[in-house]
């Protein structure tokens, strides 16, 4: 023993895992999503996301530089994660300059404003993707029909690709505002197609099951738990279904699964505890179900999720979970007072 | 045309029925307030610091609207201006009133003092001390974690990273005894500030015996009682291995400074009186 | 068949048993001990010697301070040298005698557990006429505390309130912290006079059913014990699934009854009266052979450690010769932890005298002694996963930092019982157990 004793308060002992390699996991997870979306839109996809990815580290280590005068945070990672999944939140032929202003938006003002990683209240890469929306609605809303190669591919191989561009010319709508301008009647969907990613829509809203084995990684990995996911897709199948509507149409045709499973389960904006994360899915779902159903926007998820992200902290004050033994507490000292009760009535 | 005036007039009407109901609200719920409560108050600090011995600001103004003498009244916080003026508000005569100023009785700074083990938690003096016996080998002395610092209303204490270790701007400092409540070794001590007399007190708190205290530190009190036996005015106790000055019975003659074997009697110049 | 566990949360940390399966090695007797006055939860043991008088072996030296107290006694003889001050571990300054052995030529024995070589102080048939009342006496006697680590005295423990029964007795063999094997070491050897020593506990307490909880990870000892209670029906072992924090009172109780207790009540509140088995083996020696507590085994382990093991200390010894035993404290030690390293303290003078509870050291090479960096919250609610007491461990450490004491009392900050599966937990490596216990200092300080 040649130097000092460090001393220092129990517990001695960590497991190990630090956030930024929770962050580095979650991107991982994000890749095969990401390869599905080149497959589909061809390299015009890889060029958004990179485009997002590099506006929000650049405004984050401005802001962390300038105005905060902080210790530079862009390496933990969660700066990358909000620009991928606001990536894929975009149509992949969108302006470059638009995704550039989305970024700004969802790291300025949907994060740092707040404080940085672990302060917002909102999810940013969504913050970011709603200001896109209601600042430029065409540009958001218009889908490129099967340029990628594996559009082409099916359309060789002779299965029905892109069954919506016959509809709306090569620009296709996606199939939810389909659904929302037609009405069912007119959609004869591709269920197959659809689920492998040949549809219409953003980056991430055409690999759902890519979507679904990265949240398998993470379930494996114990990154998320399966309630909020699972609250969120299985309310969304039951609203749909008591709605009238079809529920695997709903599930896959739109961006519920990325929502589900990346978006809603946002460590910093989702309740703490699992009753609160059931109640905060729930609510997701059904708020997604009614907007498509009922609003004037063919998808409601974005919205869905940060309605409810606003509603956490409330979840989270009125979801508190029970002390171990606060039961026994309760009961025992209701057991006293009736014996004290009781005590007093035989005097 | 018509319905931008209808609506101009709606709206109108609305502002004025609530205008109303406001003013009618802080007719009936107002309270009589002596008015010179807000006047004393518009003077004091508001740092709600508690050194008068009052629950904060509001409190001492109001206490000194209803006192008939404003000798115990006391707020460390203002200099002689300000309390003269509370004074003529109140129209009493201006009670007497001493200042008091915080001492940190420690002196470790890191060349002194003997650190012998490494700290690695959060950054606070009271659970450090309530655990285990602190970074140096002295358990009496300072922490160096500064929750006197935190604690201070009046931004009078700041902290030297180098020495770890506080220090008391004795310019902003006003006695009011914070720091003392947050420091778990009770080593910021409030001492009387008189006229013309020199700031002189044992700048150490270790009880241990002298062998002791003075392998833990280079500038500890070792409880010699050198001083005691030399001060003429008897201002000197030892107790329990430590020599207190009491600030009453010294004549800062300085004696003691000069025999202290160990440096760690301190004497300084009275700082000025607060503007 | 599915083990019984606990049912909030829990870690799973690395098991570290180094020493498991190393023999009980007797550690030499010491020329001089330093005991202190307070080596137990509760008022001080007031000193009954003075400076100068002659001590003989497990003489008591100082009687109980009240009635949730123990003596202490001296586990060697010798002459009361001095009773002053001494830094304990943590290096505050304590009240404890210093006794000395007259020098002699002889040299130094290796300590045993005493009755391999005494003859029984009371007979069998004497042990079955002695009534509970006469136990319990017998064990306050002794000095028997807790020796799990709480340290709590047993005489309390089996005096029952008035008005509470209890109908279970359990016994604590989970060992769940990492490192330490003591535990385990006494089940493998000892088993049958640990069930003995839990007779003498059923008896002192009324309770007609005893259930001893191992982790699944000492089939050993589960095995030892299943041997010697094959033909008794009331003694239960039940084999627990390895998880952390298995041991704690209230999760043990669980675990093995599936009762809660209530939050801020005692064991007895739910029925039951929990003992670490070190301490049934410690009331068995002292009813059998009137031992008092005055030696241990405890574990001295860590990965760098040249001679790992579980060794029989008397109390009151220098650490710093224990840790000898060992092979001594290895060059690149960064901390030396007393306990196991979830919930033990760091020792900050390693020359500091052994106490009762010290049931194992474990010495953590510096790499591994720093914290990680902190990052800022993600709220990612693995620590309200992990908490078995259902607390929000992330609340509990804003509301700590910002002083906000009532808010963290209302939160049920009281219940928290500083095991460590939060911060062990914690990706961002927030010090959240650190500022629980400020929490718990404000609301002390506030009164």
């Amino acid at each position: 023993m040649s130097e000092k004793l460090t001393i220092s308060l129990s517990p001695h002992i960590h497991n190990g895992m630090s956030t930024r390699r929770i962050m580095w996991m979650v991107i991982a997870s994000l890749v095969p999503a990401l390869l599905v979306a080149l497959w589909t839109f061809g390299i015009p996809a890889l060029i958004i996301t990179f485009i997002c990815v590099g506006a929000c580290l650049l405004t984050e280590w401005i802001i962390t530089q300038f105005v905060m005068k902080r210790p530079i945070t862009i390496f933990d990672g969660s700066a990358i994660i909000t620009g991928i999944l606001l990536a894929f939140n975009l149509p992949s032929i969108l302006p470059w300059w638009m995704a550039v202003i989305g970024s700004v938006m969802a790291i300025g003002i949907g994060k740092m404003s707040f404080g940085g990683l672990g302060c917002n209240i909102w999810n940013p890469a969504l913050v970011g993707r709603v200001f896109l929306l209601i600042s430029f609605p065409a540009a958001m809303t218009t889908w490129p029909a099967g340029v990628g190669a594996g559009a082409e591919m099916i359309a060789t191989t002779g299965a029905s690709a892109a069954p919506l561009e016959a509809l709306d010319g090569t620009s296709g709508a996606t199939m939810l505002a389909m659904l929302k301008s037609h009405g069912p009647e007119a959609l004869d969907p591709d269920y197959v197609g659809m689920m492998i990613g040949n549809m219409n829509g953003s980056l991430g809203e055409v690999g759902s099951f890519a979507i679904l084995a990265g949240l398998l990684f993470l379930l494996c990995m114990r990154i998320v738990t399966w309630h909020i996911p699972v609250a969120v897709l299985g309310s969304a199948a039951f609203f749909s279904w008591v709605f009238g509507g079809n529920p695997i149409l709903d599930l896959f045709a739109g961006g519920l699964i990325l929502g589900a499973c990346y978006m809603a389960t946002d460590y910093v904006t989702s309740p703490m505890s699992k009753k609160g994360q059931l109640i905060f899915g729930i609510m997701i779902g059904f708020i997604t179900i009614i907007i498509r159903r009922f609003g004037s926007y063919p998808e409601g998820v974005s919205f869905a999720i940060l309605l409810m992200n606003s509603f956490t902290p409330l979840i989270n004050r009125y979801c508190r979970p029970l002390p171990f033994g606060e039961k026994e507490r309760r009961a025992m000292e209701k057991r006293k007072k009736a014996e004290e009760k009781l005590l007093t009535e035989n005097k | 045309m018509i319905y931008v005036f209808l609506s101009l007039g709606i709206v109108g009407v609305i502002g004025l029925i609530a205008a109303l109901l406001l003013y009618l609200a802080a007719k009936k719920f107002k309270v009589e307030e002596d008015p010179r409560i807000a006047e004393v108050e518009a003077l004091l600090p508001g740092a709600n610091c508690g050194g008068c011995g009052l629950s904060g600001c509001a409190a001492f103004a109001r206490a000194c609207c209803t006192a008939t003498s404003l000798d115990d009244l006391n707020c460390t916080g203002l200099g002689d201006k300000e309390m003269a003026e509370i004074a003529r508000i109140v129209g009493l005569a201006e009670g007497t009133r001493v200042r008091k100023i915080a001492v940190i009785r420690c002196n470790a700074a890191c060349e002194t003092r003997k650190l012998v083990n490494h700290f690695d938690g959060i950054k606070s003096c009271a659970l450090e001390h309530s655990y285990y016996q602190g970074e140096s080998a002295c358990n009496f002395g300072c922490l160096g974690l500064g929750d006197c610092v935190v604690a201070c209303p009046f931004g009078a204490m700041t902290f030297s990273e180098s020495d770890l270790y506080p220090t008391v701007d004795a310019d902003k400092c006003t006695g009011c005894g914070k720091c003392r409540e947050a420091c778990p070794r009770l080593l910021p001590t409030m001492r009387e500030l008189h006229p013309g007399k020199q700031l002189v007190y044992v700048n150490c708190s270790n009880r241990n015996k002298g062998p002791l205290a003075m392998k833990e530190c280079d500038v500890s009190c070792i409880g010699c009682g050198l001083c005691k036996k030399k001060c003429p005015s008897e201002a000197i106790t030892l107790e329990s291995f430590l020599a207190t000055i009491h600030g009453d019975k010294c004549i800062s003659c300085l004696e003691c400074v000069s025999v202290c074997p160990r440096k760690s009697i301190i004497a300084e110049e009275n700082p000025a009186p607060l503007p | 068949m599915k083990l019984k566990r606990f049912k909030n949360g829990g870690v799973h940390p690395d098991p570290m048993k180094l020493t498991a399966g190393k023999p009980i090695v007797g550690a030499p007797c010491p020329r001089k001990v330093t005991l202190f006055l307070s080596q137990h939860i509760g008022a001080p043991a007031k000193c009954i010697v003075k400076v100068g008088e002659k001590v003989e072996e497990g003489q008591m030296v100082a009687e109980a301070g009240g009635f949730v107290s123990a003596p202490v006694h001296t586990p060697i003889a010798g002459v009361v040298k001095k009773i002053d001050l001494v830094r304990d571990s943590q290096g505050l300054w304590k009240e404890a005698i210093l006794i000395e052995e007259e020098p002699s030529e002889e040299p130094k024995k290796s300590q045993t557990l005493g009755f391999d070589q005494k003859n029984p102080l009371r007979s069998d048939d004497q042990i079955e006429k002695l009534s509970g009342k006469e136990i319990v006496d017998i064990i306050a006697e002794a000095g028997i505390v807790g020796l799990g680590g709480a340290a709590f005295p047993t005489r309390v423990k089996l005096t029952l309130p008035p008005g509470k029964k209890a109908d279970v007795f359990l016994i604590n063999g989970a060992e769940c912290e990492p490192y330490l094997t003591c535990d385990d070491a006494l089940m493998r050897a000892y088993p049958g006079e640990i069930v003995r020593g839990i007779r003498y506990l059923m008896k002192a307490s009324g309770t007609s059913k005893a259930m001893i909880g191992i982790e699944a990870n000492k089939p050993e000892a589960i095995e030892a014990l299943e041997m010697v209670t094959m033909s008794s029906p009331d003694i239960e072992v039940v084999p627990l699934r390895t998880a952390y924090p298995q041991g704690g009172e209230k999760q043990l109780i669980q675990a093995l009854t599936g009762r809660a207790v209530p939050a801020g009540g005692l064991p007895i509140d739910a029925g039951v009266i929990v003992d670490n088995v070190a301490t049934a083996f410690a009331v068995y020696r002292a009813v059998k052979f009137g031992e008092p507590l005055v030696k241990r085994v405890a574990t001295v382990t860590g990965v760098d450690v040249k001679d790992a093991g579980n060794f029989i200390v008397a109390v009151g010894t220098d650490m710093n010769s224990v840790l000898e035993l060992a092979g001594g404290i290895p060059e690149e030690t960064g901390k030396i932890i007393s306990g196991g390293p979830m919930m033990g303290r760091a020792v900050s003078q390693p020359d500091a005298p052994l106490m009762k509870a010290n049931g194992g050291f474990v010495l953590m090479p510096k790499t591994d002694t720093a914290r990680g960096e902190v990052a800022p919250c993600v709220r990612c609610c693995k620590c309200v996963d992990a908490c078995p007491m259902n607390l929000q461990p992330y609340l509990l450490q804003i509301l700590a930092e910002y002083e906000l004491p009532d808010d963290a009392k209302e939160n049920g900050v009281l219940n928290c019982m500083e095991c460590g599966c939060c911060s062990f937990i914690c990706p961002s490596n927030r010090p959240i157990v650190d500022f629980i216990k400020l929490s718990k200092l404000q609301l002390r300080k506030k009164g």
